[in-house]
């Protein structure tokens, strides 16, 4: 047999996992509503004040993405293990850390993008100045991959638990803190004026660089101990 | 092979260790609350009280050695978790495993007796200071270590994975220090800086200095004795394991 190209392995397997989700597409939206009603909440809980929703709305919306990006960590890996194809991923020709980088990059293009793409709907909802929402939308762009890179790490760790959902949750929250600190604090500062946003937005990008190197390795390396 | 290398080789075998641990805890065990007792007489009845903090400032005897373990401790699990994961020695899975609710509870004292000197102190029992906000989520790794640990039912895998996943925390823990520094420099908020050690007067000094060296022979003892427990529950169809933990055959 002639050897795989990396390329064409990416692609199959990409076919393979958007597949996966168009045939699913009902389960697809989920993270996307389930944000909305997570931001939905807090005009609930804190009352229709435009200025006190606007002073928050940067936080509201970084959590809420946060929060749902951690709620699709547990289907990164999940039916691979149970049906057995992560065990052919580790024997295939090609590096495991390639097809997990494949495999992240397509979840967050399912999970995570939909929710960049709403989230100027989003900031509407919570009266976030116009002028803000570029900063907002590249901070998401940046920073949603650095935590599914990071996510895809810790959830390889847990591939081996049957009921993993909460035990993700606790072991992702503290690595995504860097995150969520560059990634809201850089609206936040836009909105307060002081010019160090775009210091965060170029740490969140140099994060998501040395991600995109290090965090398909580092999966890698924890698939092989949890299904050793 | 020269003495002390073949001493440590022999020393990564169940047995040896049991009988090393078995030997060294109450040592470990007895310093530490020698040294605890002359420290904490030290730091309550012979050092004068502070000029400005009055008498608040000697929970700081119990504070800065805690702090200091909880942070030496975690590292020290990232080192035997990367030799048990790279050399795959079984004992070093088992050391690592056993620093983590150690260190967990060192960084909870550190919380607890720093929360106790702010309320005097800055008259509130919380603020979101970097030293506090880095530590709280120090015990957070801790935690999650301890959880992921308890989670996968094979020990071995467990072990592995779970000191993976220190070892990631080190990795990431410079950067968390430093995202909460720049996150608390944003929000402005006005902290009272603790003093810094150079500050202290020189007769303050040596209780912290014992207070210092009795927990890290506390840890020591405490670490073997965990050690020791669960390379015996590991070992536990052995002979030498069933007559070490004086079972009858």
């Amino acid at each position: 047999m002639s050897a795989v190209s990396a390329w064409s392995t990416a692609r199959a397997q990409a076919r393979r996992d958007l597949q996966l989700v168009w045939r699913r597409r009902g389960d697809a939206a989920q993270p996307l509503l389930f944000t909305v009603m997570v931001v939905a909440l807090f005009p609930m809980a804190l009352g229709a004040e435009p200025n006190q929703l606007a002073r928050i709305a940067p936080a509201v919306l970084w959590v809420a993405v946060l929060l749902a990006g951690l709620l699709t960590l547990d289907s990164l890996y999940r039916s691979d293990v149970e049906d057995g194809s992560l065990e052919q991923m580790l024997l295939a020709p090609v590096p495991l850390a390639w097809l997990l980088l494949v495999r992240v990059l397509v979840h967050w293009a399912t999970t995570a993008l939909p929710l960049v793409l709403v989230s100027p709907l989003l900031a509407e909802f919570l009266y976030l100045p116009r002028e803000l929402l570029p900063v907002l939308l590249v901070s998401l762009a940046l920073g949603t991959p650095l935590l599914s890179l990071l996510g895809a790490v810790v959830a390889a760790l847990t591939v081996g638990i049957r009921r993993s959902g909460m035990l993700l949750a606790l072991l992702a929250l503290p690595l995504f803190l860097p995150v969520l600190v560059f990634g809201a604090g850089s609206v936040m500062a836009a909105a307060q004026g002081l010019s160090s946003w775009a210091g965060a937005l170029l740490l969140l990008g140099a994060g998501l660089a040395l991600a995109l190197v290090l965090a398909p390795l580092a999966a890698a390396a924890a698939i092989r101990i949890a299904l050793s | 092979m020269n003495r002390l290398l073949l001493w440590f080789h022999q020393l990564g075998s169940p047995p040896v260790f049991d009988r090393f641990a078995a030997r060294w805890t109450p040592w470990g065990f007895g310093l530490g609350l020698v040294g605890m007792a002359i420290g904490l007489y030290g730091a309550l009845f012979v050092v004068p009280a502070d000029y400005q903090q009055g008498d608040s400032f000697r929970i700081l005897y119990i504070h800065v050695p805690a702090a200091w373990m909880s942070l030496m401790v975690y590292a020290l699990m990232a080192v035997y978790a990367a030799i048990a994961l790279i050399w795959h020695i079984k004992l070093c899975e088992v050391l690592a495993m056993a620093c983590a609710p150690i260190g967990a509870w060192f960084t909870a004292v550190t919380l607890a007796t720093g929360s106790i000197w702010g309320r005097p102190m800055w008259g509130t029992w919380w603020d979101w200071d970097p030293r506090l906000t880095s530590e709280l989520v120090l015990l957070f790794l801790y935690l999650g270590v301890i959880g992921l640990n308890a989670a996968i039912e094979d020990r071995r895998a467990a072990a592995r994975a779970a000191g993976f996943l220190a070892i990631v925390g080190v990795v990431l823990l410079p950067i968390i220090r430093y995202s909460v520094e720049w996150w608390n420099s944003l929000h402005q908020g006005a902290t009272i800086r603790m003093f810094g050690e150079d500050a202290m007067d020189p007769s303050m000094k040596w209780p912290l200095w014992v207070m210092i060296i009795a927990t890290k022979a506390w840890f020591v003892g405490s670490l073997l004795q965990r050690a020791r427990a669960d390379n015996l529950a590991r070992e536990a169809g052995k002979d030498w394991a069933r007559a070490a933990a004086g079972v009858e055959k």
